[in-house]
């Protein structure tokens, strides 16, 4: 099917003639590894999802019986709430927080130049390292709060519900500000000069042109970031699933951990990938929603355009 | 709208003095006191927990109850360091770098190929705008979602419990975002340098190669430290693709610690914290540059 593509190709642009042949093939590594990998494990999940499976049985086609479960199961809308208060929580946070850092690391002053570094060494931390340094900080005998004497910082953060989603929302936003606010540092240094000069010939103070010409012009580093940052926090695990597992109780468990302790503590397969169908779809259509939201799709066109 | 503007650019030219040059002075000139001190707090919460990470791995662990955990040990201790080195962290350091440079190499070796077909064929090859809209999927979707399957997938293949079977899905995990940022960056390529290479009667190969290749360095360099970075802190494919102990990478193996017979040692823990932390430390000092104007610039177009 490429053959044939590529001698149309070749044949619709003459230039290309010699090239055309060989372009498709130097793609195929990366399609073969994805396709294994990542293409065939999420057809899997679906199929395997009408299945139940134990780890060490076979595997018996079971129909809807893992979704009757899931399903039925006061747990699943628990997770799912759990999963949206993270990912609305963590975005209504992050997103602010990353235009204000990346508006101010744009300028071109020395000293943003040398915080912009400083700020970038949370992304280096793995998620267990980040959730075992916080569960030392946040401790309610040892922490900062008890070594500080400062009773406001001192509190049971992982032990009491509300307190450990917020601690949550934290250090997620602790860890990834730092890659949002990058992208909006390159979408603001993108924005034309020529907008804020003629803004500035009008008077216009800071705040004006921030929201004025900024935030508008942001509109699909708005979208990319979002995307990653949504698509992302559905399926945060690594953190949650060191630092709190899930608890105090089920505040914490979210779908992504409910997954694993599902499929891998309990060996009901059949039942993970049911929630693993569930996240897929969710990741899709806000992905899809998304992408509507920016009235065109700026992946797309970076990639197919001049 | 133009009333004001004309008012407004009158008032300046007739107001020349001292107190209208103040008040008149464009906003990105005056310096923006808020902005910076909202970027020194924001410095703070930053840099404390790892400040503190730094100064308590350094403590010994009586000193750690009652010391304030802000003030720097006044006798610095190197024993939570030894303590870690013996526990077997070299090996786990190991396991990590394998697996590492055995994703980083091919995914970003494949991915660069893609990348140079999709924005070489220009749209004009179906099959890679299927490729292409392929990998813009892979952005979109959950993939750790489909852990269960990997995990049946890799015990069919016998590579349970092995180092290969964390690096393959690693590499078809890394490939899309590898793909699009490097073919952001080959797209900047002068088309006339193409051309020139096609008149040498260079083949695809070569021209990929010989001047795609060298003239994208940068990019190249932003995408391999990327992916080196989320390969060596992932612990999710670590976690459900392998059992036995001298198989860990570092997340695991920090997990494993702190919840250990060891894991109230905190200085202890912080000082395989850090360990962990060092290299990617080292490769960011030295890749700083390239990684953070190459990743605005591979999303930002």
């Amino acid at each position: 099917m490429s053959a044939i593509n590529a001698r149309r190709t070749s044949s619709a642009v003459a230039p290309k003639a010699r090239g055309g042949v060989i372009l498709p093939w130097l793609a195929t590594p990366a399609l073969v590894v994805f396709a294994a990998f990542a293409l065939i494990p999420l057809v899997g999940v679906l199929l395997l999802s009408f299945t139940s499976w134990d780890t060490l049985g076979e595997i018996k086609l079971t129909g809807l019986e893992s979704w009757r479960a899931v399903l039925s199961d006061p747990g699943l809308p628990h997770a799912l709430w759990v999963t949206f208060l993270i990912t609305a929580l963590s975005w209504a946070v992050q997103t602010p927080a990353s235009i204000l850092i990346g508006v101010f690391l744009a300028g071109r002053q020395r000293y943003r130049e040398l915080l912009a570094v400083l700020y970038f060494i949370p992304l280096l931390l793995s998620s267990a390292a980040i959730a075992i340094t916080f569960k030392a900080l946040l401790d309610p005998n040892f922490g900062l709060g008890a070594g500080l004497h400062i009773d406001l910082l001192n509190q049971d953060w992982l032990g009491t519900p509300s307190l450990a989603m917020g601690v949550v929302i934290f250090i997620v936003s602790w860890q990834f500000i730092p890659f949002h606010a990058l992208l909006y540092q390159g979408g603001v240094r993108q924005i034309p000069r020529s907008l804020y000069e003629a803004a500035e010939l009008d008077g216009a103070g800071r705040v004006r042109m921030f929201f004025n010409i900024t935030l508008p012009q942001l509109k699909y580093t708005a979208i990319t970031s979002s995307t990653l940052m949504i698509v992302g926090s559905l399926t945060f695990f690594d953190l949650i699933f060191v630092l709190t597992e899930g608890g105090p109780g089920d505040a914490t468990r979210a779908l992504a951990l409910d997954m694993y302790k599902r499929g891998i503590q309990a060996n009901l397969m059949g039942q993970a990938c049911v929630i693993g169908v569930i996240l897929v779809l969710v990741g899709l259509a806000l992905a899809l929603l998304l992408r509507r939201l920016g009235g065109r799709n700026p992946n797309a066109s970076q990639l197919e355009g001049a | 709208m133009t009333a004001t503007h004309t008012s407004r650019a009158a008032q300046r030219t007739a107001a020349p003095g001292a107190h209208g040059r103040r008040r008149h002075k464009p906003a990105s000139q005056r310096p923006n006191w808020l902005a910076g001190l909202m970027g020194w707090l924001w410095l703070a919460v930053v840099i404390i927990p790892i400040y503190w990470i730094v100064i308590t791995s350094f403590k010994t662990q009586s000193n750690y109850y009652i010391t304030n955990p802000l003030v720097p040990p006044g006798d610095p201790t190197l024993d939570n360091y030894r303590l870690v080195l013996d526990l077997d962290f070299p090996l786990y350091f190991l396991n990590s770098l394998l697996v590492a440079i055995g994703t980083v190499v091919p995914s970003v070796l494949f991915a660069f190929m893609a990348a140079y077909a999709i924005v070489r064929s220009a749209g004009a090859s179906r099959f890679l705008r299927g490729v292409n809209s392929l990998f813009l999927m892979g952005l979109a979707i959950p993939l750790q979602a489909t852990v269960i399957p990997v995990y049946l997938l890799i015990i069919k293949l016998q590579l349970y419990d092995s180092l290969t079977a964390l690096i393959l899905p690693s590499v078809a995990f890394a490939i899309p975002l590898s793909v699009l940022v490097l073919a952001n960056f080959i797209r900047d390529v002068p088309k006339e340098l193409f051309e020139s290479m096609r008149m040498d009667g260079a083949t695809e190969w070569k021209t990929l190669w010989g001047l795609a290749f060298p003239l994208t360095r940068p990019a190249v360099v932003t995408v391999s430290i990327y992916n080196a970075l989320q390969v060596w802190n992932g612990f999710l494919l670590p976690l459900i693709l392998t059992q036995s102990p001298d198989k860990r990478t570092l997340p695991l193996a920090l997990a494993a610690f702190q919840g250990g017979p060891y894991g109230v040692n905190v200085p202890a823990v912080l000082a395989s914290v850090v360990l962990t932390i060092l290299p990617m430390l080292i490769l960011y000092t030295v890749g700083r540059r390239q990684l953070l104007s190459g990743l605005t610039a591979g999303f930002g177009k």
